[in-house]
């Protein structure tokens, strides 16, 4: 019986189908890559690894820290002279590093969890990316003195600036229905997030 | 009559040219830009209302777009497309057809999903049978998505018209340099839907240009301010972020900028605070004075030269002083009540950075 490959699953994904066309690996997008310029990583080679067609290679790559290095400015998309778009790859590789497990295998994999946790919360608690009430200056020091001062006096700096910090009514900061909240709980269960996240706490 | 922003007779520049409706919005909020800038979005519908009499909703029901958590890997496209299409529902239920995001990680992520769904019809169908399933609810696309600095770009004609100050410093009569950031999602990932392209967007050029101030051109002019989604988020992965900030102000320094203004809330949030780290880490400062330069949103901006007060629209939730930038334009306001809460009540200051000028 024909056992599906990694290769395969990549396939299946419409970012991958829409990020590689034909890369000519001319290093344009290494060329113009944030993240290149500060970790050990080169788009193009992920793009040729992946053009290579070896599953073992490809294996190796969703087992690296290497997929997780992109930051996704998509700034490869503007510049590629073929119009691939390998950080359209790496979120195929992410998402397919994840749900086959090889997350697991690198460091930079395994921090999906901690990402996951903070965030998932601040999304299903809130109905936010991110919310007031989890930024502190001990997680976010860059946040500097003048988000201390906003901390401790919260309410009177945002009333201050006309926002609706936890209220029941539109405007900045305001307290997300529950009806809401539920839809994108509901929408997360049908769409497979919950499930990805099940599978970044099976460390 | 053509909503195009100008008239265009270089047939080249027309798939640079976008189209823009001229009323009747449902604001998508930014969950960054409602947390580190908090007023600036009831300033920005205070103008378009106020200023330019237009008519946007603003829907306590919506939530976050997912963008971070998508370009972060964290959820799933099709998890990011429904919860959009979602927005897209709501936005029909309050009777509107034009939809405008305040943030740029929505504005790409609104663009990306719906070209996802031109382009391949059958995530469409999945999205409207995944909607359906999980919140009952049906939506169509909306006639018109954009984002914020679209809108004032458009009207930056009708708004120069009204403004108290300009973009000109007080005591030599010369423009102020200004420091355009464009975050790469409003035109690096579909350069047709944004002013200008992806090379050599305008959005935020043609507002300086418009307000009086020079446009800096440096080398590092189209550089990603370092957002880097997971990057930014993993504490141990931030030097990604301050990096590529740091790319960008050596490389602006020299042409000795009097403002940064950007267009996207992460964008104009670190390029405040990485000001304030590399100057207690480092030691350097890149304003005049041991100061930094100022980082604001086109918002802002706006407000300010149309002579609203400067802590009305909340520029003392800053790291980095503005007070160069007011006494160059030399707009009136009150040093004393930068920090008093409402009504004048004495809430006392945040500690001064050990470098970085207040």
């Amino acid at each position: 019986m024909y056992k599906k490959t990694l290769y395969d699953s990549l396939k299946e994904d419409i970012r991958y189908q829409e990020g590689l066309k034909a890369c000519i690996n001319c290093g344009t997008c290494t060329a113009i890559c944030p993240a290149a310029g500060v970790s050990d990583y080169d788009p193009r080679e992920v793009v040729d690894i992946v053009q290579s067609g070896s599953e073992d290679d490809l294996r190796k790559l969703l087992s690296s820290d290497t997929i997780w290095r992109c930051g996704e400015c998509l700034s490869c998309k503007t510049r590629c002279p073929r119009s691939n778009t390998p950080a359209y790859i790496i979120q195929a590789l992410r998402a397919l590093s994840i749900e086959s497990g090889l997350f697991r295998e690198s460091h930079q994999g395994r921090m999906q969890r901690d990402i996951m946790r903070t965030m998932s919360d601040h999304m299903l608690e809130y109905g936010y990316c991110v919310y007031f009430d989890g930024i502190d200056t001990e997680k976010f020091p860059e946040q500097g003195p003048v988000w201390d001062w906003i901390k401790e006096n919260k309410e009177k700096v945002l009333e201050r600036l006309g926002c609706s910090y936890k209220q029941d009514r539109a405007g900045s900061l305001r307290a997300i229905p529950k009806s809401s909240l539920d839809d994108l709980k509901a929408i997360f269960k049908e769409t497979g997030a919950m499930a990805r996240f099940k599978k970044l706490e099976e460390l | 009559m053509s909503n195009l922003i100008v008239p265009v007779k270089n047939l080249e520049w027309q798939k640079y040219q976008k189209e823009i409706a001229n009323d009747h919005y449902y604001l998508a909020r930014s969950c960054i830009r409602q947390n580190v800038f908090p007023a600036a979005e009831d300033i920005f519908m205070k103008i378009l209302r106020e200023e330019l009499g237009k008519d946007i909703f603003d829907d306590p029901a919506q939530t976050t777009c997912t963008g971070i958590a998508y370009h972060s890997g964290l959820i799933p496209f099709e998890t990011t497309m429904t919860v959009v299409a979602r927005q897209f529902s709501l936005m029909q239920d309050a009777g509107y057809e034009n939809f405008v995001c305040s943030c740029v990680t929505s504005f790409g992520i609104y663009s990306e999903v719906i070209e996802t769904w031109h382009h391949f019809p059958e995530t469409l169908a999945k999205t409207r049978e995944q909607l359906l399933k999980s919140t009952g609810r049906v939506f169509e696309i909306p006639k018109n998505v954009v984002h914020a600095s679209d809108l004032i770009f458009k009207f930056r004609e009708e708004l120069s018209k009204k403004l108290k100050y300009r973009l000109v410093n007080k005591e030599t009569g010369k423009p102020l340099k200004v420091v355009d950031h464009i975050g790469c999602h409003y035109a690096k990932i579909f350069p047709e839907k944004g002013i200008g392209g992806a090379e050599y967007p305008y959005v935020l050029a043609g507002l300086t240009d418009e307000f009086g101030g020079e446009q800096v051109n440096y080398p590092e002019r189209r550089h990603c301010c370092g957002f880097g989604f997971r990057q930014y988020l993993l504490k141990e992965n931030r030097g990604y972020s301050v990096t590529n900030s740091k790319i960008k102000f050596d490389s602006m320094k020299p042409y000795k900028p009097d403002l940064i203004i950007g267009n996207c809330p992460g964008c104009t949030f670190f390029l405040d605070r990485w000001q304030y780290v590399i100057a207690e880490m480092e030691g350097i400062t890149y304003g005049e004075g041991g100061f930094g330069i100022p980082s604001l949103t086109y918002e802002e901006i706006t407000a300010l030269l149309l002579g609203y007060n400067p802590w009305d629209i909340g520029l003392q939730v800053h790291q980095v002083a503005v007070e160069p930038l007011l006494d160059k334009i030399g707009i009136e306001y009150v040093k004393s009540e930068k920090y008093l809460g409402l009504n004048g009540e004495d809430i006392g200051e945040p500690q001064k950075p050990k470098v970085l000028m207040q």
